[in-house]
This record gives C-alpha cells, sequence and structure tokens, in this order.
C-alpha cells in the first residue's frame, strides 16, 4: 500500500510548478483567451523540450518512457494554472489513441513528431447528441475499394482547428451492439471535405470546434486499430482522457480554494478578516473536504488506469463523477468569497469556475457517470 | 503508487479472517444484537473483548511490551475492515483500548504504565471519560470541576455529564480545575479516578435510542491520590489534547459506512418504488451511486494518510477531515434508506412487521452520536479552518 507519489514524480511536480509560474501567469491565460487560436507556438515549443508530449510516448518512439502518473502529475499543475491550447488534446486523447490502436507504422510515423512538439493531434468523438458512449458514434464511414469515405459532423471537437490530425471516432457497420462496428480514422486536418469551425464556448483557454466531413477520402493505411473493432481502443483513451481530466480538475479546484482562502484572510468587513466568520470559514472547510475528496478518487482512478486493471471500469466514473461536481462547486463558491470583486471580468476567478464548466461537461457529466458506477455495483 | 497489499499483509487478513470464522461468539446475532437489554450486550462485549484478548486480537496497534501486536497502520486497517466485514461485537472497554491506553503510554509515569495498562486490553478494568459537563462540552476547556490539593491528594468536587459506561467502568480519566485563577487551558489538571472512591455518585441517562449509556456524575469530596496525576499540574490541557486526538483517529464510523451502503443497497433490490423495484429506479441509483463514491473518497483519504504516516511525513490536510466526512455521509445515507423505506421507516428496531428488522429507524436515532460525541462536526470545522486552512479566529 503506497497511496503517494514518488520522488522523481515529487520532483517533476515543482519543475512543472515553476515553469507554469514563469510561462502561464493568469494575464498569459486572458491572452490567450482573446487570441484567436488560444494556442502560442513559442510555449508549444517549451512544453515539447521539457517532454512533456512524450512523457508517456515509449523511448523507440522518441517519448521518455515515463508512466501515466507522471502525467498525471503535470496535468494536476496545469489544471491550476489553467494552460490553455492543444496540450490535452494532443498528450492525452491522441496520443493515448495512437498508443492504444496504432500500428507499428503510424507509432513511428506520428509519435516522434508529436513529442518533438511538431504535430498537434486530437480525438473527434461526440457529435450532436452530446454523448460520450459507443451509440453516439453515428458519422458514417463507406467503404470504397480498399478505402473508406467518410461524412457526417462531429461536435466538441477539441483544438481541432489547430490540429495537424485528427481521430475520428466512424461507424462503419451499423446492427449489432453499439460497440460493434465503429472504427477509428486517422484525418488530416487539411484534407478535402473537412471543415472545422471553431465554436464559441464558455472557456475560450482551450477551444472546440464543429467538424464537417463530407466526402473525405481516408485510405485504409489510415485505419488505426482494425476495422470495426474502434471501441475497444476508445475505451482506453477514454479512461486515460478522464483520469487526467479529473487530475485537472482537482488543480483548479485547488486553485480555487487557495485563492478564496487567501482573499478570505485578508479582506476585512464588519471590522474582521471575513475568514474569522464561520459562514465563510465553514464554507471553506467544506470546499476542502471535496478537493481531497476529488483527489483522493482521481489518484486511485489514475493508479488503476496505469496499472491497465479491471477496476479502472469503476474508478474512472466515480472520479469524474466526484471531480465534476466538485469542480464546479468550489469554482463557484470560490467566487463567492470574493463577493462583488469575483463577479467581475477583471478578476481571475471566473476564469476558473470557466473551466470548470467546461471540464464537468467533457465526457459526460456526473450523472452519466453515477449510472455507470451504479451498473459496476450490480445495482 | 501501489494499492496492492502486500503478501505479508494479505497473510495477517487470512490469519484474522480464519480467527474469526472459528471464534465470533456463537450466542452474538448482528441482526439482533441491539435488540437485547443492555446488560446482556454487555455481558457479550465483555466476553467477546476476553475471548479477543487471549488471543492477542484487541488493542493490535498498542506495543508488544503493552500485549498488544505493534501492528502497522496498514495492519490496524485490515483488522477494521475484517471486524466491520463480519459485523464483529463491539469491545466492552473501547476508550480504554483507543484512547485510554495510549495516553497513558505517551504521558504516563512508569508506576501509572505498570499498574493500569495491562488490565485495559483484559477488560478487568473499564474506563470511562470525563471531561464534558453541563457547562462545558465543545469549550470543554471551561470545565468548573475543582481539584484542591490537600496533602498527598487531590479533593475533587463537580458534576461531569455524557459520561459513556461510567455505569460500568472502574476508572475514570476525569479533567479537572486544578488553578482557578489561571487562564482557562493552563489551569486543568488530568486524574485518573477509581470508580469506586467514596463520594462519586453515577447517575445514568436514557439516551435517545433509548439505552442508558451515558451518565451524570457526581463528585463530591472525592480524593484522588496526586500519584495518579498524569502529567504536570495544571498542564492537563495538553494530556487531554493527546487524548482527543487518539479519539479522533479512532473514530469508527468510517469503517461502518461500507457494509452499511451494501445493506442498503440490498434493501434497494427489495423494495418496490414508483411501479419497479427501488435499485431501478434512476433517482435512487444516482443517490446510491453518489453514496458510493464518496464512501470510498473517505477511505482512500485514510490511505493517503496511511501513506504520509509510513514515510515519517507531517500528517495532510485529508487527515483531519474523516471523522467530519463520515459522519455527516452516515446521516445523509441513513436519512435515505429511511426515505426509501416509506411507511415501514416507522417501525422501530425488532417490530415483526418491520422491513430489515428496523434496523434503519434504529440508525436513523443513532445517527447524530456521530457529528456530536468527540466534538461536533461545526467543532470539527473550526478546527481544520483554523489549523489546517489558518483562517484567522473568530
Ligand atoms: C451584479 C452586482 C450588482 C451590484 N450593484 C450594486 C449597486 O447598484 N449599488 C451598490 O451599492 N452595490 C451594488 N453591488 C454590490 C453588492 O451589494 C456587494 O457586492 C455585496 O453587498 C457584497 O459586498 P462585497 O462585494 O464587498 O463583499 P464582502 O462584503 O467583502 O463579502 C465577501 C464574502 O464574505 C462574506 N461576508 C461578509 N461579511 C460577513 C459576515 N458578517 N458574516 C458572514 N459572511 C460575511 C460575504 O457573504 C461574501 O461571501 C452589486 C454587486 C453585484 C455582484
Ligand atoms: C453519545 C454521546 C456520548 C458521549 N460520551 C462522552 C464521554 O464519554 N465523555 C465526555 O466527556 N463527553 C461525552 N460526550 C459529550 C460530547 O463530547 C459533547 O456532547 C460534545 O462535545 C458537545 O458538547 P455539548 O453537548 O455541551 O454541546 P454544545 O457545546 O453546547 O454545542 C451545542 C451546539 O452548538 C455548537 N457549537 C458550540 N460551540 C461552537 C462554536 N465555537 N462554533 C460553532 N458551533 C458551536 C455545537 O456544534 C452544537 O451544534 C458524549 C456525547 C454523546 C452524544
Amino acid at each position: 500500500m503506497n497511496f503517494g507519489f514518488t520522488e522523481d514524480q515529487e520532483a517533476l511536480r515543482d519543475a512543472t510548478r515553476k515553469f507554469l509560474d514563469n510561462e502561464c501567469p493568469t494575464t498569459f491565460v486572458r491572452k490567450m483567451m482573446a487570441d484567436e487560436t488560444a494556442h502560442a507556438t513559442e510555449l508549444w515549443k517549451k512544453i515539447a523540450e521539457l517532454g512533456w508530449l512524450g512523457i508517456i510516448v515509449p523511448e523507440e518512439f522518441g517519448g521518455s518512457g515515463g508512466s501515466f502518473l507522471d502525467l498525471v502529475v503535470i496535468l494536476e499543475e496545469e489544471g491550476k494554472s489553467l494552460l490553455p491550447g492543444p496540450f490535452f488534446a494532443t498528450a492525452l486523447l491522441g496520443t493515448t489513441a495512437i498508443l492504444a490502436g496504432g500500428s507499428a507504422a503510424q507509432k513511428s510515423a506520428i509519435l516522434p513528431k508529436v513529442a518533438e512538439g511538431n504535430h498537434i493531434l486530437t480525438l473527434a468523438l461526440a457529435e450532436k447528441s452530446g454523448r460520450y458512449d459507443a451509440a453516439g458514434v453515428t458519422l458514417a464511414a463507406k467503404p470504397k475499394g480498399n478505402d473508406f469515405v467518410l461524412s457526417g459532423e462531429k461536435l466538441f471537437v477539441p483544438d481541432a482547428h489547430v490540429a495537424d490530425q485528427l481521430i475520428v471516432a466512424a461507424r462503419t457497420a451499423q446492427g449489432g451492439s453499439p460497440e460493434d462496428g465503429i472504427t477509428l480514422f486517422l484525418v488530416d486536418a487539411k484534407a478535402p471535405g473537412v471543415t472545422i469551425t471553431q465554436l464559441k464556448t464558455v472557456d475560450m483557454t482551450r477551444r472546440q470546434c464543429h467538424v464537417a466531413l463530407q466526402d473525405v477520402a481516408v485510405a485504409n493505411a489510415q485505419v488505426v486499430g482494425e476495422v470495426g473493432k474502434g471501441w475497444p481502443i476508445l475505451r482506453r483513451v477514454l479512461e486515460q482522457a478522464m483520469a487526467g481530466l479529473c487530475a485537472e480538475m482537482v488543480g483548479t479546484g485547488q486553485k480555487a480554494l487557495d485563492m478564496a482562502v487567501t482573499y478570505a484572510k485578508e479582506r476585512v468587513q464588519f471590522g474582521k478578516p471575513i475568514g474569522s466568520f464561520q459562514a465563510v470559514k465553514h464554507k471553506c472547510v467544506d470546499m476542502m473536504v471535496q478537493v481531497e475528496n476529488a483527489r483522493s478518487l482521481t489518484y486511485y482512478a489514475a493508479w488503476t488506469v496505469d496499472e491497465n486493471g479491471s477496476e479502472a471500469a469503476q474508478a474512472v466514473p466515480m472520479a469524474k463523477a466526484y471531480c465534476s461536481d466538485m469542480c464546479k462547486t468550489v469554482t463557484s463558491e470560490a467566487i463567492q468569497v470574493h463577493g462583488g470583486i469575483g463577479f467581475t471580468w477583471e478578476h481571475d476567478m471566473h476564469l476558473f469556475y470557466r473551466r470548470g464548466l467546461a471540464s464537468e461537461a467533457a465526457f459526460g457529466s456526473a450523472p452519466v457517470h453515477r449510472e455507470i458506477v451504479a451498473q459496476t455495483l450490480n445495482l | 503508487m501501489d494499492f496492492d497489499f502486500t503478501p505479508q499483509e494479505e497473510a495477517f487478513r487470512q490469519e484474522l479472517r480464519s480467527w474469526l470464522e472459528t471464534n465470533l461468539p456463537a450466542e452474538y446475532n448482528p441482526e439482533t444484537f441491539e435488540q437485547l437489554n443492555e446488560d446482556k450486550r454487555f455481558e457479550i462485549q465483555l466476553k467477546w473483548q476476553k475471548k479477543l484478548s487471549a488471543a492477542s486480537w484487541v488493542g493490535i496497534h498498542w506495543p508488544k511490551e503493552y500485549g498488544g501486536r505493534g501492528a502497522t497502520v496498514i495492519e490496524q486497517t485490515i483488522y477494521q475492515q475484517e471486524m466491520a466485514r463480519v459485523r464483529a461485537p463491539g469491545v466492552a472497554n473501547p476508550l480504554g483500548i483507543s484512547i485510554v491506553g495510549p495516553t497513558l503510554m505517551h504521558w504516563g509515569t512508569e508506576e501509572q504504565k505498570k499498574r493500569y495498562v495491562p488490565k485495559i486490553l483484559s477488560a478487568e478494568e473499564i474506563w470511562c471519560q470525563g471531561y464534558s459537563e453541563p457547562g462545558s462540552g465543545s469549550d470543554f476547556a471551561s470545565l468548573q470541576t475543582r481539584a484542591v490539593e490537600d496533602g498527598d491528594y487531590f479533593v475533587v468536587n463537580g458534576q461531569k455529564v455524557w459520561t459513556s459506561y461510567a455505569h460500568k467502568a472502574h476508572r475514570c480519566i476525569l479533567v479537572v480545575r486544578s488553578d482557578p485563577h489561571a487562564p482557562k487551558h493552563k489551569g486543568l489538571s488530568y486524574l485518573l479516578v477509581d470508580m469506586k472512591s467514596p463520594g462519586i455518585t453515577v447517575r445514568p441517562l436514557v439516551q435517545i435510542t433509548g439505552d442508558a449509556e451515558f451518565n451524570e456524575v457526581f463528585f463530591e469530596d472525592v480524593r484522588v491520590p496526586k500519584a495518579n496525576l498524569v502529567g504536570e499540574k495544571n498542564q492537563g490541557w495538553q494530556v487531554a489534547v493527546t487524548t482527543l486526538m487518539f479519539e479522533r483517529a479512532n473514530f469508527g464510523i468510517v469503517y461502518q459506512l461500507e457494509p452499511m451502503l451494501r445493506r442498503l443497497g440490498e434493501l434497494a433490490k427489495r423494495l418496490r418504488l414508483n411501479g419497479h423495484t427501488a435499485a431501478e429506479d434512476p433517482a435512487v441509483r444516482q443517490k446510491l451511486a453518489q453514496f458510493h463514491l464518496e464512501t470510498q473518497a473517505i477511505k482512500y483519504n485514510g490511505f493517503r494518510q496511511l501513506t504520509r504516516q509510513l514515510r515519517g511525513d507531517p500528517p495532510g490536510p485529508e487527515g483531519s477531515i474523516g471523522k467530519l466526512a463520515a459522519s455527516e455521509l452516515n446521516l445523509r445515507l441513513v436519512h435515505f434508506a429511511v426515505e426509501l423505506l416509506g411507511p415501514y421507516s416507522q417501525m422501530a428496531l425488532g417490530e415483526t412487521h418491520g422491513l430489515d428488522g428496523g434496523y434503519w429507524s434504529r440508525r436513523a436515532l443513532a445517527s447524530r452520536l456521530y457529528t456530536i460525541a468527540g466534538g461536533t462536526s461545526e467543532v470539527m470545522r473550526n478546527i481544520v479552518g483554523d489549523r489546517v486552512l489558518g483562517l484567522p479566529k473568530g
């Protein structure tokens, strides 16, 4: 039994913290919110040099062969800083999909470029239905000779507007269970027939897109995994993505709590710091309880994902359900502790709340995951 | 990070499991235990503790020299899990084991350790805890029970209240005011008192559940030898705080949540609601899943705390919230069960027309114990807010 990080991981945490404090203050986050793409190429280069983009990529494919827990350490810190841009889309969604389903040729062609910072990936999974389960995948891929033609729409696609390649989940066969007949395709963002439009969303630090595919020809060599057998790959991708997103949410919640506590110590009303009033003090303690609960569920989930254990099927939805509620609630309560100033654009608190709303929504909000947990409990 | 238990730890679990299989008392039935009268329950608990003690299965975290096993924190966790799993009876001397022994090992003189500690695990001497008074509960440092020096003795006058097990106890850890002129935290002393001493009157108080497990205790010119002072005179606060730390760290409700939730899940499968079983109802499923994830979060918080202890790191914030989070969750869980039971929720323990033997109405009545005893939820929030978050005092 060891529920802690290694010394190396703690050192990685410190280094990550220092880097982000320098490179990603909220002034930078705000600049990116207003930016055309929210993607800063300078920062991307530095992130690549630090090895973040290849952290879970094996050495033979140009990465550093670290564990998923190493990535979790980075994600938690990055969640505190609200790192803008396609890091999550590339390092988690795209990379894990290639790692889980890609052929050796695909891995050698793509992953070294990703690790170097020269290739941005994302996953196009959800559609208008807003579902993240197998039944939500309806975009059609029709065979044409040895190859395929894709037509349909994807929605909520993270950072597709700056991606070089999209991993598109499409349906190659109807009938049977929803899990059967899903195929993953590597689609070039600039391929003829691909139209990518940024969405106006509540958290503009990380963009999402509408992706329209009209008769997009995709060669057989661009299939990730086997035809019709995409869902097990996606499940593994989603497990890692959700556990990683939970780590970010723990960071975001922790930072909001820290800001609220700091403010409660400084702000004086009725001749006393507001943190001395129990209504505020107890609120902060309840926020802390939620952050700590979320952290424990997240670390546990991350461990099951790292071990690729069967417990992940329960541990990940548990963490996602809890963290979704926690991050939204804690960032909202932190606004309350700040009073009027927390309601301004100028104050940073709303940036955290916006991230909380976006993270809650990604991959299914709490009720979806609580139902999955209920199923794992054989209810 | 690694959540697996080592082979040695698994062996420990197996050893305990097989011991429990053959040794759980035959006359003990967890379903009907709470329907027995109080004396009968105590008798079973006393016999059980003696049996545990003979096999060194009680106070396992105590050092070997005091009759414990010097169990690691992991082994203690396994122990708690296994006891909760089989719903083993409680012991007769819980305060002695969880707080008096450890406090004496920390603060006691050699004489005191030799005299008192060995009789705790064997249940030869049952202990009670005299802190709370009618005017001093959460603010127990304001207590008024007086101790005046007279030669080799302290002479004690005053009253304690809510003193659990005082009517069964041989001895009491008693916090008294020895210097009425000092600031409130600096005039307290910590005494070990023989409950048979002349001048002590114990009057049982009937609790919300109908049981009489706590008491009023009156002290009239009770003579306590100075040799029974723990720590320095007027420095009883430090000793008392040590005791409270042990009390809160050992708060058993954390381990009861998992079995209770399993039971609630089984109940939901049997009950019907809105045209299907309650377990099929989406609202019920959402609640049960939420309880499950909070229960697991509390458990993993405990594991994180264990990891810090094992590494010798200072305690983290997760360690201070266990009692608070578990007692509040217990309350919600029990109230949800009551809601599900509909009209059957009113059936009292043992009512044969009841479902689940009236178990849940009993749990509801008992649920406030955990948010009050050992420091109320509000006081716990004050402590965490002040000490962990560093917020200014009110
Ligand atoms: C959208 C909006 C419009 C507004 N319009 C107007 C307007 O037109 N005119 C105007 O004059 N004002 C206006 N206000 C200001 C509003 O009245 C104040 O924001 C509000 O009274 C809180 O004061 P504060 O912002 O200074 O927060 P603070 O008083 O500093 O409070 C911060 C936090 O501490 C808590 N707190 C403070 N004191 C105590 C206490 N004794 N016990 C427990 N908790 C305490 C608060 O509940 C809050 O959570 C507006 C505010 C908003 C958000
Ligand atoms: C079943 C049971 C067994 C017990 N066994 C023992 C025992 O063996 N020995 C022993 O010494 N005591 C025992 N107690 C007493 C227990 O420790 C006290 O009941 C508890 O500390 C609260 O004190 P009180 O009852 O005087 O309530 P009070 O302190 O009067 O509190 C009343 C309410 O006010 C709130 N409150 C008080 N102060 C504050 C504050 N500063 N901020 C916010 N809210 C506050 C409390 O949270 C509570 O909700 C037992 C209690 C119970 C219920």
